[in-house]
């Protein structure tokens, strides 16, 4: 088998959805998908390229191989997991010019959301949701489950981390960064099938410094940072990338911001959404940036963070905002509408013009009592 | 009467131990490997054979063999797969319990033609006593020279460790098994690499199951040509089934892919026909896993035939209107039984052995128990029928390990074949809770088309 790698050519050729791409022999459909990038790329929940023996999982990156290579073009009986399966010269993949991989990928995204509660309301991760974007993607309007939703105790795993397990989609890669980046892994999977959890078993504190790097990694809202917990909705906050000499990690993060405040800070995330590279070595970083560095004073800014136009992250401008015209006046002969309560009068919120900030709101801004401390900050 | 070859001396007495087993004959076998053919001539004899998996896959037990990755300098293992966990199979159990040393005799040649020195045989966790028994056997066989180092003289070495496992259904799949093996949690692996080449520790592997060791100490003491001639086409050899359910004689029979089904279920020799005069209404040929068959084309292939015991009769008709040889778990029921019941509790059993690592089995499995539930207590909507079908359909295939179709076929073929007592179950809910739907037509001749 090693003599057949080895006589393998270094760069195969490999067509997916009639895209042909050259990628380095050994590598993954999924890979090679990324890239030629776009919408031939298949979803991945569990696949996480940073982290060894992940993927295979969550089925969501299933492909069908209409060819499997030039020396044997027979096409492949089941549909494979895309981020497990090599690449062979002259294979030929089929993502979503398949019927069978779109009906596929519709049954795992409701299988996925079978058992989710769906309180992306109050989910920290609402907006940066992998499973969100799955479900808008490939997801269906209704649901056919008529049965209750498997519940389980909100978790407390060390100071830092809550683990919602009723959110979980079991991808396994939070127990992958503690084997891999922590020097022990005190918790895992526990029991099996449906009622499958991730858990501590005795709700032991996960003490690590790198241990926050699972809330990074995981592709829902199950494991969220507790510092962060309902302070901000993540659209509401600007992210800026950021660094500092860190004598634990590389040191290089992201910093999301509401006005000078650092409400959040996370390892730099590229357009898969995975945890950047710097020199061939992903960026994790430490607790001690993760947690305790949250003053603007801690870190260089090195600039507003390139974010995907169509995450609603970026729709979080607050200047030149197009306020729309009140009409009622007009159209009421010059009658002003008749309200049962002025909502200036309870909040002081309100009383704020968000657009002519010059940044994005804070809570000083909010904390005063009176208009002209709040005229003061305008 | 047919022959027997592994069972053939089950019934002496005393077979359990060592010197009653050696007196009969046993041992012969490791004999005649090891002083006469090379390992490469083992494998050769078991391709003649053309012994198949008796597992449940039934795939060329040679030609996995043929497959095995021989790196210099790397260990190479075979695993006993023990584990036998399929609903409605124990033919292994019946052998380990009462020949023991068959299987060591089998493991020592199989073991010798893979260049394995430590083998093991992973066990089931309930087969708490077979374990004793096992280790028993195996340190008699050592004590005697068959296992230990320089067999025979030969300079082979060769031990057997027996470990149990904790009662999981899917560590019956050989990567979970290798997982479980090694100390992990029983999850199966993403293939490739297959055990072939990256099996136990990273070694290559060969995992095989117990019937399919045993049948090696035949196959070498008759050589494989002798044994090919038993059976018929591809099915040679003989097969355990393991028979339960309503018949007369319930228990382990060694046929030799020769008879028919309805000689298996009626005839004397075997499971002695239905008892109370009840009439044959569906059944399961090799293991709950397999799809379920009514009478109407158990008996008989879609195509008129006689359906008989074998690989490909079992098989014939493809999914559609047929089977499969599966385990040899081999399950009646007769016109008492309600399909609907039936298999839910088959959902229940894969929704709780389901490992919960791939998102359509984990999420599928309960849910479709669920919804059977519902069918079963009369609470089912027409439309259930439907979804079912839809589920199983997206389950069936996209799963990393088999278990997903094992948990899909069972209700696929219920449906496919009993839809008239699902739908029967959603229209009469309250006559369901009360009787069963009976035989119905299911035993019917069907209209064989004319060539």
């Amino acid at each position: 088998m090693a003599d057949e790698i080895k006589k393998a050519p270094a760069a195969v050729k490999v067509t997916i959805d009639n895209i042909t791409v050259e990628v380095p022999a050994g590598t993954t459909i999924l890979n090679a998908a990324r890239q030629i990038g776009g919408d031939v790329t298949p979803p991945a929940m569990c696949y996480y390229s940073k982290l060894e023996g992940s993927g295979g999982k969550c089925r969501t990156c299933l492909v069908e191989v209409a060819a499997g290579s030039a020396a044997d073009p027979r096409p492949m009986p089941k549909l494979v997991a895309s981020c497990r399966t090599t690449v062979m010269d002259g294979m030929v993949v089929k993502n979503i010019t398949s019927d069978r991989v779109q009906d596929a990928r519709a049954g795992v995204v409701e299988f996925l959301l079978l058992n989710h509660p769906l309180d992306c309301p109050v989910c920290d991760q609402a907006g940066e949701c992998h499973l969100q974007d799955l479900g808008y993607e490939h997801g269906k309007e209704g649901t056919r489950y008529e049965f209750n939703r498997r519940t389980f105790e909100k978790e407390d795993i060390g100071p830092t981390i809550q683990l919602h397990m009723n959110r979980c989609i079991l991808c396994y890669r939070c127990t992958y960064v503690a084997d891999q980046l922590t020097d022990n892994r005190v918790h895992g999977v526990l029991d099996r099938g449906d009622h499958a959890q991730i858990s501590t078993y005795i709700s032991k504190a996960i003490d690590n410094n790198f241990s926050g790097n699972m809330i990074d990694v995981c592709p829902v809202g199950a494991l969220t940072d507790k510092t962060f917990r309902f302070k901000n909705r993540v659209w509401f906050t600007k992210p800026v990338d950021a660094h500092r000499d860190c004598p634990d990690c590389c040191g290089k993060v992201t910093l999301w911001q509401r006005g000078d405040e650092v409400l959040r800070v996370t390892a730099r995330k590229d357009e898969w959404g995975e945890v950047k590279s710097y020199d061939g070595k992903p960026g994790w970083i430490c607790n001690t940036c993760r947690f305790e560095k949250k003053k603007a004073s801690d870190w260089t800014i090195e600039g507003p963070t390139v974010i995907n136009r169509h995450s609603v992250i970026s729709q979080g401008h607050y200047l030149n905002k197009q306020q729309p015209k009140e009409t009622i006046q007009e159209v009421m002969g010059g009658l002003k509408p008749r309200l049962l309560m002025d909502i200036h009068e309870v909040s002081e919120v309100n009383k704020l013009e968000l657009s002519e900030l010059p940044g994005a709101a804070t809570s000083q801004q909010y904390k005063t009592n009176s208009n002209e401390s709040s005229n003061k900050t305008v | 009467m047919g022959r027997k070859l592994l069972l053939e001396k089950a019934h002496v007495e005393n077979i359990r131990s060592y010197d009653v087993y050696r007196k009969e004959g046993g041992y012969r076998s490791v004999e005649k490997a090891l002083k006469t053919l090379s390992p490469d001539q083992v494998t050769e004899e078991v391709k003649k054979s053309g012994l198949r998996g008796r597992g449940g896959a039934g795939f060329p037990t040679g030609m996995k063999w043929s497959f095995l990755a021989k790196p210099e300098g790397v260990p190479r293992y075979l695993v006993v797969n023990a584990d036998e966990s399929e609903p409605g199979t124990f033919k292994d159990r019946y052998l380990m319990e009462f020949i023991p040393h068959l299987l060591i005799e089998g493991m020592i040649v199989s073991s010798y033609a893979l260049g394995s020195n430590n083998s093991y045989i992973y066990i089931r966790g309930e087969y708490a006593w077979i374990t004793h028994i096992l280790e028993q056997a195996i340190e008699e066989a050592r004590q005697n020279g068959w296992l230990g180092k320089n067999i025979l003289g030969t300079g082979f070495d060769c031990d057997i460790f027996v470990q149990r496992g904790a009662g999981a259904y899917i560590c019956g799949e050989e990567t979970a098994l290798l997982e479980s093996l090694e100390g992990k949690r029983g999850n199966p692996r993403i293939k490739p690499p297959f055990p072939a080449v990256k099996g136990l520790w990273g070694c290559p592997t060969v995992v095989n199951n117990v019937e399919t060791i045993a049948a090696l100490v035949p196959i070498i003491n008759e050589g494989g040509e002798e044994y090919a001639k038993i059976g018929i086409g591809k099915s040679t050899g003989t097969k355990l089934i393991s028979a339960c359910g309503n018949i007369n004689k319930p228990g382990v029979y060694e046929i030799d892919m020769t008879i028919s089904v309805e000689e298996f279920i009626y005839s004397d020799e075997y499971c002695g026909g239905i008892p109370k005069g009840r009439k044959l209404k569906a059944c399961i040929p090799g293991g709950s896993s397999v799809p379920i068959l009514p009478a109407n084309l158990l008996l008989k292939t879609a195509k008129g035939e006689t359906r008989m015991m074998t690989y490909e009769s079992l098989a014939d008709g493809g999914f559609a209107t047929g089977s499969m040889m599966g385990s040899g778990g081999f399950i009646v029921m007769d016109d008492s039984q309600c399909v609907v019941r039936h298999t839910y509790t088959l959902a229940r059993f894969y929704r709780h052995e389901s490992c919960g690592q791939c998102s359509p089995c984990r999420e599928g499995t309960g849910w479709m128990e669920k919804i059977l539930w519902n069918i079963e207590t009369g609470k089912g909507k027409m439309s259930d029928i439907d979804l079912l079908w839809d589920i199983q359909r997206k389950i069936e295939g996209n799963t990393i390990c088999p278990l997903g179709d094992a948990a899909a076929w069972p209700v696929a073929a219920a449906i496919r074949h009993f839809r008239d007592e699902f739908e029967w179950h959603v229209t009469n809910p309250q006559e369901a809770q009360q009787r069963n739907y009976g035989l119905a037509h299911y035993a019917d001749a069907l209209a064989v088309p004319v060539a």
